[in-house]
């Protein structure tokens, strides 16, 4: 585009037969930009590797301490599938109260499934399990009480609601007393709450740092191109053409830094599955961890080139303009 | 072309570079900007290539008063001007070809195109040969002809040169010289900013003298009033 002389058109101007040229012009000559800006960064491989590394190793941590969460999640919703009541049933009740009871609970919206325990199997399943079977022989009577085990709905597991239930079901004439053993899944919840908290406080702090080491190394980039600029400003450069090789270059620090960080995040968690399967193995129960699926892959990586984008964006629109061609 | 009617800058902290400066340079015309060190040429240039702008006057390039051109404007006027710098300006970290290709390249040129002109402003210079190296492996006027090939090569109307043989001998300033009054033949308005007073005497062309800011001689000064 010619501003001064209006006439005068040069020949790649007269090229442009359309509106839809020149926009598939832009598009090319931006990607064109972009492998440019990789070669940049492959011109100074030591630098680039290191501000790489310190990306990466910097969105490592939030990543792991993702997958810490994710997979105490998966481990303590194992542990809430099994939080039950247990309704002791008075022992003056007939059988015929007791399946009355348990039909009565079965209709509550709290309640998701109820079962019976007899006095009866109980005694049966305490002698197999305890070892005390002959033992158990000699007494006169059977000393266990009718139970009922009552499993709250998904939404009644959280210890409030828990309560609350336990105290609507021992007002019960037919029920004894009730038992939920809610202080350890109060103490866990406390745990994972502050455990997330605690990730997503570290995971800002980081990525904070990721924005801000890029940052700063476009703006080292951008000093040590400053004669660069001065020249292609001089030259007829607009700030979009003189602006966008730095925007690669935080969008593929960004890129191959969320990508880094996948493959440590990966590498990591192959290293620990076998010593998780070994402890595993000596509680007599099978765990293995949970890794990245690729949405979340998709999501670390997009993250990373957002803030690789957002760091080199800030530094491009602060310092560029800074730079004028001075002297002539 | 260009016309400078009234134009005074003044920099900030008091600095007066040039008063009421007025001339004219016809299409197509070669002139000479002499003066002493901090006379204002350097001033001067940078008002045509919008580096700076005028405190009072105006400055018209082909009519379009350069005061109306806003900001954003600037780059795609700069394209209509080449500019030859004392000290090459070149990027050292890319080949004379890339340095030439530059105006091109942010003008949207199409890559085949880029690469005939290219050839084409080296060949111009004499520096075909040389397409693949770097600066750092040229001579000072090969530099100097490298820089003149890349305001060359998108064809501008107007070609300003800033002391572009203050660091050559005689034999090789006399040739870029030259070069400059092939570039003039073709049409190109041509304004060369030096000090060597023996230089412009034998290039016989119009000479415009700037002393402490103020135009000394130009016959035709009164024209632009």
């Amino acid at each position: 585009m010619s501003l001064l002389f209006k006439g005068r058109q040069n020949k790649n101007e007269k090229q442009k037969k359309s509106i839809l040229a020149g926009g598939y012009f832009f598009i090319i000559n931006i990607f064109r930009q972009g492998i440019h800006s990789l070669g940049e960064m492959w011109r100074t491989p030591l630098a680039s590797m290191m501000t790489i590394a310190v990306l990466g190793l910097s969105l490592t941590l939030p990543a792991t301490l993702y997958l810490v969460v994710k997979n105490v999640q998966q481990v303590s919703s194992g542990f809430e599938e099994a939080s039950e009541i247990s309704l002791f049933v008075k022992e003056t009740m007939s059988e015929q109260q007791t399946q009355t009871l348990v039909k009565r609970l079965a209709l509550y919206p709290e309640v998701e499934s109820v079962a019976f325990i007899s006095k009866q199997q109980a005694l049966t399943e305490f002698k197999s399990v305890s070892g005390f079977g002959q033992a158990l022989e000699y007494l006169d009577s059977n000393p266990l009480p009718d139970v009922v085990l009552v499993t709250p709905t998904k939404r009644d597991r959280q210890p409030n609601a828990a309560r609350a239930l336990l105290t609507k079901l021992e007002a019960e004439r037919e029920v004894d007393f009730g038992k939920l053993d809610i202080a350890w899944l109060e103490r866990l919840n406390a745990l994972l709450s502050l455990l997330k908290e605690s990730v997503i406080t570290i995971t800002l702090l980081l990525l904070t740092s990721v924005t801000l080491i890029i940052g700063n190394t476009i703006r080292l980039s951008i000093m040590d191109k400053k004669e660069e600029i001065q020249v292609m400003k001089l030259v007829g450069a607009t700030n979009t053409f003189i602006h966008a090789p730095f925007l690669w270059t935080g969008i593929w620090y960004g890129v191959i830094g969320g990508l880094f960080a996948f493959i440590s995040v990966a590498l990591m968690m192959w290293w620990l599955s076998s010593a998780v399967s070994s402890v595993a193995g000596v509680y007599q129960t099978s765990f293995s961890l949970i890794g990245l699926t690729l949405k979340e892959f998709g999501l670390l990586v997009l993250l990373a080139t957002s803030l690789g984008f957002i760091g080199s964006y800030l530094s491009v629109n602060r310092y560029i303009k800074e730079i004028e061609p001075d002297k002539v | 072309m260009i016309n400078f009617q009234q134009v005074s800058k003044t920099y900030p902290g008091g600095h007066r570079a040039l008063e009421k400066v007025n001339f004219h340079i016809k299409p197509g015309e070669l002139a000479f900007l002499t003066g002493h060190s901090g006379a204002g040429k350097s001033t001067l240039l940078k008002l045509i290539s919008l580096m700076e702008r005028p405190s009072a006057g105006n400055v018209f390039i082909n009519g379009v008063d350069l005061n109306k051109v806003n900001s954003r404007q600037i780059p795609y006027a700069r394209r209509d001007i080449g500019i030859i710098f004392q000290n090459h300006r070149l990027l050292e970290r890319h080949t004379v070809f890339d340095n030439v290709a530059l105006p091109l390249i942010i003008e949207g040129t199409h890559h085949n195109q880029i690469a005939k002109r290219v050839h084409g402003a080296l060949d111009k210079v004499g520096l075909i040969d040389k397409v693949k190296c770097h600066p750092s492996m040229l001579s000072g006027g090969e530099q100097q002809r490298v820089g003149i090939a890349r305001a060359i090569v998108n064809s501008p109307p107007i070609l300003l040169a800033d002391e572009p043989t203050g660091n050559l001998d005689p034999e090789l300033s006399m040739e870029i010289l030259r070069l400059f009054e092939d570039f003039n033949k073709h049409g190109t308005t041509v304004l060369i900013a030096t000090h060597d007073l023996g230089l412009v005497a034998r290039m016989r062309y119009r000479s415009l003298t700037l002393k402490d800011g103020r135009m000394l001689q130009d016959p035709l000064a009164q024209e632009v009033l």
